[in-house]
């Protein structure tokens, strides 16, 4: 089982991965981890050297920003690092570029177009 | 016999007077035989002397004396001169009655010569006495004359000033009308200008929200779209659920689906309150006070000015904080003007955390926060930052207009003094601030609840 974290400040985020994802919930193909800010993505991961196998985190957050998390944890969980893919609501070049040369694997814009992120996730950790 | 000198000076010296008076008061007629009289009374004179013919010409001065004090009583002309003529009368007529007597009874003039001799004598006494009294007279007269001449001429002197310090007020008067339509013109002109600032300002600062409102749309609008999507999706699986015959799971879903339209509706009515609000912030705002949601209106700009910010600076965050008192309610005032307050407020607080960012980076937490809180018959509304402070030395200018710190074109210098207007002015309420330089600031607003 693959346990997946969502960082979000958008707490209604939580219920749409859970409805979306409802039958590989069901079936424990794929395991959800909610935290709301990047301190609290931060505290989770903690002492979890295997916390979770795929980060998704949004970028826009008050306090630490995704992008600060994607630094963290790409600097800490050397191996093997989460893959870390990260959203935002602006498709900015510049976030794009920050967030791929701080290691992001992938980088997605809101809104999140759950089919094809739903393939994403298959194709990387199945 | 002694020759007749009192006739020629009583002659002569009423002649003369007359003559004068007459020259002085144009009267030709009287002086042409006033004159001859003068050369007549020389004449007699002189040729009684040569030809010692006093007992003849005694006779012809009393003739002519009488003859000259008849004429000029007579004169309607020599009216003002009476009682100076009146002063030689006695002497002409005792003079006269005295010679008379003397021709007619010898002997009884000379029992009474010596009584005719005084009234003589008393006759030149009352002309003495009278001339001299006159004399007095014309002169207090002749003084009160030319005091009332000079008088009159200081009149006509004060008269004709006035004449010309009227023209000079009344010039002045033009000029200082011009100046004043010039000045009025001037001030409507400034009027005009002011409005339009005001007006810029406020478009500036929706400029400035743009991005923020954008942000603050797209959010709602996703979860929209993300909730009426996945909202299909549960209906496709109930629908397979009940094929099946799995009534439990299908009602479960329908719970999901509930839950899923309540959100969708809670989504779309933020993206509705924002536009409002936009709208609201845009509109000339109509001045009149109603019952508003502070918390809400404070909620709302926290979150448009952070999302403006970060659109510039797309590296920035900040930590919102707010502390609501929810026990306020609704309070009276005009929504688009104290909104404006509060945005700007937390404009220049996002301002001052992210210069702060940029000086220090890492380790440095930016933090704004917005409060409300009812004290006493007052609401306090307080926005604080975390930021560099204000200096001491320009805490006295931060209110006044067109004072800026920001680099030239990025603001105008009008923010805060409008908010000072707004606040004091239009809501009676107060506008202090709160500064430790490197520490932070907090703008506070106190607004009377009842008015």
């Amino acid at each position: 089982m693959a346990t997946i974290l969502v960082v979000d400040d958008e707490r209604d985020i939580q219920t749409l991965f859970e409805q979306h994802f409802r039958k590989e919930i069901k079936s424990g193909e794929l395991d959800f981890v909610f935290a709301f800010s990047g301190e609290e993505a931060l505290g989770y991961m903690k002492g979890r050297e295997q916390g979770a196998v795929l980060i998704l985190s949004d970028i826009n957050m008050p306090g630490m920003s995704g992008l600060e998390l994607l630094k963290h944890i790409k600097e800490k969980y050397e191996k093997p690092p989460p893959v870390v893919m990260m959203i935002t609501a602006y498709g900015d070049n510049e976030n794009y570029r920050l967030a791929m040369q701080l290691g992001a694997d992938d980088f997605l814009t809101k809104p999140v177009d759950f089919i094809s992120l739903k393939e994403k996730l298959k194709a990387k950790l199945v | 016999m002694s020759l007749s000198v009192a006739p020629l000076v009583v002659s002569l010296v009423l002649a003369d007077r007359l003559r004068k008076y007459v020259k002085i008061n144009l009267l030709p007629q009287l002086e042409k035989p006033l004159k001859y009289a003068l050369y007549f009374s020389v004449f007699l004179f002189a040729t009684e002397a040569i030809f010692s013919a006093v007992d003849l010409t005694k006779w012809i001065w009393h003739i002519y004396l009488l003859a000259l004090t008849i004429f000029s009583l007579q004169q309607k002309e020599l009216r003002p001169l009476r009682m100076f003529i009146l002063a030689f009368v006695p002497y002409v007529l005792v003079s006269f009655i005295s010679d008379l007597t003397e021709v007619i009874s010898a002997d009884f003039f000379k029992t009474s010569e010596s009584y005719f001799k005084n009234a003589i004598g008393l006759t030149f006494i009352w002309m003495i006495a009278l001339l001299f009294s006159q004399n007095r007279q014309n002169k207090a007269a002749e003084k009160e004359r030319i005091k009332r001449q000079h008088e009159d001429e200081l009149n006509r002197a004060i008269a004709i000033r006035k004449v010309e310090l009227e023209g000079l007020v009344a010039e002045r008067t033009a000029e200082l009308t011009q100046q004043k339509e010039e000045l009025e013109l001037a001030l409507t002109e400034l009027r005009t200008t002011q409005s339009q600032l005001i007006q810029s300002e406020k478009m500036a600062s929706l400029g400035e929200l743009t991005a923020g409102i954008a942000h603050e749309i797209q959010n709602p609008l996703n979860f929209v779209n993300n909730f009426s999507e996945v909202s299909k999706e549960l209906l496709d699986e109930m629908e397979v659920e009940m094929d099946k015959g799995n009534t439990e799971e299908a009602k479960l879903i329908i719970t999901d689906i509930k839950l899923n339209l309540e959100k969708i509706n809670h989504h779309g009515k933020r993206a509705d309150s924002i536009v409002k609000g936009m709208l609201m912030h845009s509109r000339t705002s109509s001045g009149q006070k109603e019952p508003t949601d502070v918390n809400a209106l404070a909620d709302e700009y926290l979150r448009l000015a952070y999302h403006g910010l970060r659109a510039k600076d797309k590296t920035f965050n900040a930590k919102l904080e707010t502390d609501f008192d929810t026990t306020i309610g609704k309070i009276n005032l005009i929504p688009q003007d104290i909104g404006r307050v509060i945005l700007n407020l937390l404009t220049n607080a996002f301002y001052a955390v992210a210069e702060k960012k940029k000086q220090i980076g890492i380790g440095y937490n930016p933090t704004v926060s917005v409060s409300t809180k009812k004290i006493g018959a007052e609401l306090e509304i307080k926005v604080t930052d975390n930021g560099n402070g204000i200096p001491q030395k320009i805490i006295d200018k931060i209110f006044q207009p067109f004072f800026t710190t920001k680099p030239s074109g990025q603001g105008t210098g009008l923010g805060l003094s409008l908010c000072y207007e707004i606040i004091t002015k239009v809501h009676g309420g107060e506008l202090l601030v709160e500064t430790k330089e490197g520490e932070g600031t907090a703008f506070i607003i106190h607004l009377p609840l009842k008015k």
